[in-house]
């Protein structure tokens, strides 16, 4: 029955995928379909790191409204940005081999997120105060970036000032192959990891007492969602509450938190989201609104919904 | 057989444990008891090691427990806390299953769906068994996870108040399991108790404690005296004996 309504999902997402490269096709096919299925292949690989990172994440922390955005990861990595753009200037920063940057800032996101998480998942902080810190995480590493933003010279200013929204019109296609890399490597090991991470959601102790080496599988786990959250992050920009919906929807649907059928769920989900919202802006809607804005605005209705009906865990 | 060595534990500054010694023999039930805060379930999850050594040695079967890799650990000793957390929108049965993950990573071959099977029917969960956890009673919950520790097939069984939210009934069917797995299986249970009439009847040995420190160690039948009773919870009690097995009267 949950690989029948797993199955449907699959189908609503190709739906979608289809509806995305055929709609409105005018002009040049080749060079049209060749645009397109770039952006197609940027808006699945955000779904997937997305969708992978929230769970994982929801996971380890053991509770359903954290999402690595929430914890402010996303503000972290675009601090390191800001921080680029301070030290290189905006010509120095769009010089820098968008590559070599973006491997250097994945480093640097599961470095710096591994060492402020990890010392409160060992210390089994509660969720209360692991919120709490992440708000204040997020606020702290935005200040500073706008600290940043007030002391670079305004042309620079604009250069980092387009990388802190989140915009699915305008993806970064020149990191794509990098990033495809990168999230393939992580879906196989989120896959690989299914199993593991239904004892990791039982909470240290009881996956202690069935085997799993705790801090370790945690680390590595929190080093994977930093990658992701990169990865999602450079592509389209920052997008707090997405994972969460997706999550939450995934969870619903499927009706299992087993991470055999939630992670593909929660991939499939997003991607149906993404692909087919903007799909609907785009051709429905003649782009009179954004899809950031609509997705951060239902995605922020779930949060508060999960947030009433108490399921804190 | 576990052992342990001069164990001590603190937490920040307050000591939890000093110097704890003892040797539970393979085979049998041993009931842990004493009163709030004697540092039982400490000393327990030190044996599963759920807390890093500070001070002493443990080993069970002569594997230490502090280097021996979890993962084979996993294979000896099922431990069952207080308050396992319980993730949502899982289904009993999965639950349990999860018991077998230490010998197959996750991969459920047939004999691993008849040991869950077995559990499930051992403490009457089968008409459970496709319910959602969530949806579950307290005390039907606690079956569930302490038939999850089952399923784990461990020599070593220890289990931390597993009685809590039991109604009469199933803490006597939990505590008749137990004796039957020691008896027939060769099976270690270590059990912390708050029942004493529990420990009196069920355990082949009892270990009290009190402010971090072993104050009695025997066989019910020596340790349930109002003298010894009285060191360990600071009140008088009566024992009487009816039918051969010792009844701690407590009430008044």
């Amino acid at each position: 029955m949950r690989d029948r309504r797993l199955l449907c999902l699959g189908a609503a997402a190709l739906v979608c995928i289809a509806a995305y490269m055929s709609i409105g096709l005018r002009g040049n096919l080749g060079f049209v379909l060749t645009l397109r299925a770039t952006k197609l292949a940027a808006l699945i690989q955000v779904s997937v790191s997305i969708a992978i990172s929230t769970v994982i994440f929801q996971t380890v922390t053991n509770n359903r409204i954290l999402t690595p955005a929430i914890m402010g990861l996303d503000a972290l990595y675009l601090f390191g940005q800001m921080l680029l753009v301070f030290l290189f200037g905006g010509v120095g920063y769009a010089a820098l081999d968008p590559q070599i940057k973006f491997g250097g800032e994945v480093l640097l996101l599961m470095g710096l997120a591994t060492s402020l998480l990890l010392p409160m998942l060992r210390h089994r902080t509660d969720m209360g105060l692991m919120l709490l810190a992440g708000v204040i995480f997020g606020v702290f590493f935005r200040s500073l970036q706008s600290l940043l933003a007030r002391l670079v010279d305004p042309n620079d200013f604009a250069v980092a000032q387009s990388m802190s929204f989140a915009n699915f019109n305008n993806v970064r296609t020149d990191l794509l192959i990098f990033a495809t890399i990168l999230t393939a490597i992580a879906a196989v090991i989120a896959w690989r990891a299914r199993h593991v991470l239904d004892i990791v959601a039982l909470g240290a102790d009881s996956a202690i007492g069935l085997g799993v080496t705790w801090t370790r599988t945690v680390t590595g786990l929190l080093l994977l969602v930093s990658a992701l959250v990169a990865v999602s992050t450079a592509l389209v920009g920052p997008i707090a509450f997405f994972g969460l919906l997706v999550v939450a929807a995934a969870e619903r649907i499927v009706d299992s938190r087993r991470h055999a059928i939630l992670v593909p769920a929660a991939a499939l989900t997003a991607v149906i989201i993404l692909v087919g919202g903007q799909t609907l802006f785009q051709h429905g809607l003649g782009n009179s609104s954004t899809l950031g804005v609509v997705i951060e605005f239902a995605g922020g209705l779930a949060f508060l919904i999960l947030l009433f009906l108490g399921s804190r865990r | 057989m576990i052992q342990v060595e001069n164990v001590s534990l603190k937490h920040r500054s307050t000591p939890i444990l000093h110097d704890i010694s003892l040797e539970i023999p393979k085979g049998g039930i041993t009931a842990l008891i004493g009163p709030n805060g004697a540092g039982k379930s400490s000393l327990l999850s030190l044996i599963a090691r759920l807390q890093p050594l500070q001070v002493g040695k443990i080993s069970i079967e002569g594997f230490p427990v502090d280097t021996t890799p979890n993962r084979d650990l996993a294979k000896i000793i099922a431990i069952l806390r207080q308050d396992s957390i319980v993730t949502s929108r899982l289904r009993v049965r999965e639950l349990v299953g999860f018991g077998r993950f230490p010998h197959g990573r996750g991969r459920l071959t047939a004999e691993d769906q008849a040991i869950i099977d077995q559990s499930l029917q051992q403490f009457d969960l089968t008409d459970l068994a496709d319910r959602f956890i969530e949806t579950l009673s307290g005390g039907q919950r606690q079956r569930a996870l302490v038939a999850m520790a089952f399923a784990q097939g461990t020599d070593y069984l220890l289990l931390d108040e597993p009685l809590n939210n039991l109604d009469m009934y199933f803490a006597r069917e939990l505590m008749r399991s137990l004796r039957k797995i020691a008896d027939g299986k060769g099976k270690t249970v270590v059990i912390v108790l708050h029942d004493i009439n529990q420990a009196g009847f069920y355990a082949d040995r009892i270990v009290a404690m009190k402010t971090g420190r072993v104050v009695a160690d025997g066989a019910p039948s020596e340790l349930l005296t109002p003298e010894t009773l009285h060191a360990i919870f600071g009140f008088e009690m009566r024992v009487e004996t009816i039918d051969g097995i010792p009844m701690v009267v407590h009430l008044r």
